[in-house]
């Protein structure tokens, strides 16, 4: 941790993107959370991400609960919305904040206590009805906010920095969002951020619910020998099924991988997903099949990493309510108040 | 790659660019810390060290420095080092009780130093506490040499001349002013154990053009106009003055002739502006007092009428480029222009002249008539004779003077001593830990984002009153603070240490500059095409690592690093530590061990 602001000044070569922002552009204030810790990897990855994407920062909101995790939007896109909301609570606020004013692009931050414990009916629910976001958990499986207590997310048989071992069963969020239907289901590791950026400019893409759960490991009190999340271990387990390459729209894509080792997904909006494939017959448009080799390789103690589901046919919480195409906002007097003759035309349907 | 070698002295100093760059090595970050700690003495002291003359170079360096120092790779402009030597010599305390005693005995070797310029002080300065008896030859009345005959009074106030002079002739040595050596062998005969050269580039080139003879009462060559000058032997000239040349001998005899009553004074130079030899900094002070400077023309005849000059005649060229890139100047085609003019300064260079030196003393000259010096030595093939300054290899500037004495000063010793003057002592150094704390450091680390400060002046109608006024007036210690935040403290390096690192990436994330990447190992050339931010500048050097635990390296591309220590502040295991690297130059007084250099 340090407390100095980073210094205004930059590499020469430092380029700007489409929008003429540069990636230091998308930098927070300076981030408060221990050295070494994994979220600030994410928080950078983020970074990359939205600098890549071309993201005007003002149409973006940043919500987030409580938590190591839930404190980095401060860290990124400064010039973003944000909301900060109770503990557990942020899919709620997400999801009316989406309802609202669907023209912004959502990324709900949080963590292993904030989404697998407190919070854990809110991550379903909006999961499952399909709100338009992007959500990352930041996984450390710990609290270490509260100095180092199991998390709802550590591995049973794990054991804690003074050697306690973990009796409680430990629940995959990825499973979990595969199985309540997110439409755009990864994983990945704060300390593979050519693996994390990708991931994350895809899911701020896609229009559906994105879940991407980031082991991050704490380097305070989960980054030893007996530790399931600790950076030692997530680099000997990690067995990433595919690489994600490129993100375009409509544009031709050129892969310089050998034939058949490239599988691309088109998008429901035009847009196409190149995914490098590094497990053989690895099909992440295939739920069913998506689950059923998450828990067998799950159940050999690796930890599966990529992007493990996209559906290109995804849609979202608007689309079934068939909600209003404008923000409510932007809706005048005239739309909000139709007059008595279109009240009476309501009320004769409901007779 | 193989895993970068730290271990010399080398490594880190390419670090500290200014001080790799300063031929004296002057530890510039060190110093400028403790300006803007206000230990002016302290920082004083640094300088007076490696360059001798801090209120001097503080106002007349060519800060070789400057262009290398690392901020003006990430901004606009570099730290103003030169001119904040000079707020350590203005706001210095008495610093008499902090100069070498004198030599508690007399080590019985006597050297002549012939020439008391910056050369022949700097080598007296490092003799004179060790013992020996030193006799300093000038020509003119008082030492100091071009210091004092060539630089203007209004960029160099006599007072600070004689202050830093006085230093080193107070160390205790014989002064032999106004006589001038006009034979080496008659000097050899006098039985010194050794002799040192540092007589300068003293003679100016002049322009045989048509003319010259005939309207020479107004054609002056510029080094010699501008020593009597400043001797005070001539104090007026004409209305109308042409400066010919583009060097900063021509930049102080324009600025001189404005202030001598010259109303009209505009400078032509052969090349381009752009290529002229003088300083930009010397240019832009030029301009600024009304002093047009007239580039592609070359001089080709003096105009007269009865002996009296009457202008110049210039033909109009063009640069051209042949298929090597070298330039040539060609006739543009344009028709000649007559400047009219009272009086022509010539100042298109100066070279060496060593009427004095006889052929048959074993001291050879090379085909340019210049003595043969050993470059590393600066021994001649008479042994016991050594050259220095602009005497040895040209003219140069003030510090090259300065540094070549400090190496001539070790070879004067050790062959005294009989020791051989190839076998030279490397200087020392050291790195130290500035942690102080968790996230405290003994440097502020915290960079200023202040752009480079100007230099208060004086009001050009007051400044271009008087020869002897001083124009610029300095930083204050307010403004001398703020440039000096504005250094980078190149000096405190990012040292790793690989077998505390976890790759967590902490310190990629946050390193402003993205000068730091891991990834798979690579030869040189492979390894600069995949870093996180373009290698820009090949000769800063790559600090890579051994091989990590993925199997992966750490490289740093040194660029542009700030030296901000966020790497350090962020990395939970102390893989990356901010450690201060010291250099000890090998000087005369410094030298330890070896039997004979006793004296410490």
């Amino acid at each position: 941790m340090t407390y100095l602001a980073k210094p205004r000044l930059h590499h020469p070569s430092l380029a700007a993107n489409e929008l003429g922002f540069t990636r230091r552009d998308y930098e927070g204030s300076v981030s408060t959370l221990c050295a070494g810790c994994g979220h600030d990897s994410i928080s950078a990855a983020i970074i990359q991400a939205c600098y890549d994407l071309n993201l005007p920062p003002h149409r973006l909101a940043k919500l987030s609960g409580i938590g190591c995790s839930s404190k980095t939007p401060d860290y990124f896109l400064g010039a973003s919305h944000g909301f900060n909301t109770v503990h557990g609570r942020m899919p709620s606020v997400l999801t009316g904040a989406n309802l609202a004013n669907r023209e912004l692009i959502y990324l709900g931050v949080s963590g292993d206590g904030d989404s697998a414990s407190i919070g854990l009916g809110q991550f379903a629910h909006a999961i499952r009805r399909g709100v338009n976001m992007t959500y990352i958990v930041e996984n450390n499986g710990v609290y270490g906010l509260t100095k180092g207590q199991f998390s709802a997310t550590s591995d049973k048989g794990s054991k804690s920095k003074r050697g306690v071992e973990n009796h409680d069963s430990a629940i995959d969020l990825v499973s979990l969002a595969l199985q309540l239907g997110a439409t755009f289901v990864a994983r990945s590791f704060s300390g593979d951020k050519a693996q994390l950026a990708p991931l994350i400019r895809a899911a701020l893409a896609h229009k559906g619910a994105a879940f991407i759960d980031c082991v991050s490991p704490c380097v305070q009190f989960n980054n030893h020998a007996g530790s399931t999340k600790s950076y030692d271990y997530v680099r000997e387990h990690n067995e990433a099924v595919n690489r994600l390459d490129l993100i375009s729209s409509r544009a031709p894509i050129h892969v310089d991988y050998e034939p058949g080792t490239t599988t691309t997904v088109t998008q429901h909006d035009g847009s196409v997903l190149a995914l490098h494939k590094l497990a053989e017959h690895y099909d992440p448009t295939d739920r069913i099949a998506a689950m059923t080799y998450l828990a067998q390789r799950q159940a050999l103690g690796e930890v599966v990493t990529g992007l493990l589901y996209v559906d290109p046919e995804a849609d979202d919480l608007h689309n079934s309510l068939d909600t209003v195409t404008a923000p409510l906002n932007s809706l005048g007097s005239k739309e909000l108040i139709p007059g008595s003759a279109m009240l009476a035309k309501i009320n004769a349907d409901l007779r | 790659m193989h895993p970068t070698r730290t271990e010399g002295p080398d490594y880190y100093h390419k670090v500290v660019d200014c001080q790799w760059a300063c031929p004296a090595h002057t530890p510039v970050p060190e110093y400028i810390r403790l300006i803007a700690e206000g230990r002016y003495s302290d920082a004083y002291m640094i300088n007076w060290k490696s360059n001798v003359f801090p209120g001097v170079l503080g106002r007349t360096c060519d800060r070789p420095c400057e262009p290398a120092c690392r901020r003006g790779r990430v901004e606009d402009e570099p730290v103003a080092i030169c001119r904040l030597k000079r707020v350590a010599a203005d706001n210095k305390d008495d610093i008499s009780s902090r100069l070498p005693p004198p030599a508690a005995s007399r080590n019985g070797k006597r050297i002549a130093l012939v020439g008391a310029g910056p050369a022949a002080l700097t080598v007296a300065r490092d003799l004179a506490p060790l013992g020996y008896d030193l006799v300093l030859y000038d020509g003119d009345a008082k030492a100091g040499g071009m210091i004092r005959s060539q630089i203007p009074r209004f960029r160099l106030p006599e007072e600070v001349i004689d202050e830093e002079v006085g230093y080193i002739t107070g160390l205790g040595m014989e002064m032999r002013l106004g006589q001038r050596v006009d034979s080496l062998k008659d000097l050899l005969a006098e039985n010194y154990d050794a002799v040192f050269v540092g007589t300068g580039a003293p003679r100016g080139r002049d322009l045989d053009l048509p003319g010259r003879e005939e309207a020479r009462a107004n054609i002056h060559v510029g080094i010699d106009w501008l020593s009597s000058v400043s001797f005070g032997h001539i104090d007026r000239i004409g209305r109308r003055v042409i400066v010919l040349g583009g060097g900063n001998t021509a930049m102080d005899c324009c600025r001189t002739s404005r202030r001598l009553g010259g109303e009209d004074v505009k400078v032509v130079v052969r090349s381009g502006f752009e290529e002229m030899k003088a300083s930009p900094w010397e240019k832009e002070d030029a301009l600024h007092e009304d002093i047009p400077i007239l580039n592609f023309r070359v001089p080709k005849a003096f105009t007269h009428d009865n002996g009296k000059l009457t202008g110049v005649v210039f033909e109009v060229v063009e640069a051209q480029y042949d298929d090597k890139g070298r330039r040539r100047l060609m006739p543009s085609g344009e028709p000649d222009e007559h400047y009219p003019c009272d009086d022509v300064l010539v100042a298109v260079g100066q070279e060496n002249s060593f009427p004095w030196i006889e052929r048959d003393i074993g001291l050879e000259f090379n085909e340019w008539d210049m003595p043969k010096v050993d470059e590393v030595t600066f021994q001649s093939t008479r042994s016991g004779v050594f050259f220095g300054g602009d005497a040895a290899f040209g003219p140069k500037n003030i510090i090259w003077a300065v540094a070549q004495g400090h190496d001539a000063a070790v070879s004067i010793h050790r062959y005294c001593q009989g020791e051989d003057v190839q076998d030279r002592p490397p200087p020392g150094f050291s790195l130290t830990s500035q942690k102080m704390g968790i996230h405290e450091w003994s440097y502020d680390n915290d960079i200023s984002n202040d752009a480079r400060f100007r230099v208060p002046q004086r009001d050009k109608v007051e400044s271009l009153k008087d020869v002897r006024l001083e124009v610029e007036l300095g930083f204050d210690a307010g403004l001398g603070f703020s440039e000096a935040q504005r250094c980078l403290n190149c000096d405190v390096q990012t040292v790793f240490a690989e077998p505390l690192c976890i790759e967590c990436d902490a310190c990629v994330d946050i390193c402003p500059v993205d000068c730091i990447t891991f990834t798979e190992d690579g030869e040189e050339e492979d390894l600069r095409g995949r870093l996180n931010a373009p290698s820009l500048h090949l000769d800063q050097d790559l600090l890579v690592s051994d091989k990590l635990k993925t199997g992966r390296v750490l490289v740093k591309d040194e660029d542009v690093c700030l030296h901000c220590g966020l790497c350090a502040e962020r990395c939970p295991t102390g893989a990356w530590d901010m450690q201060r690297f010291t250099l000890e130059m090998t000087h005369a007084t410094s030298m330890t061990g070896g039997g004979a250099c006793q004296n410490r």
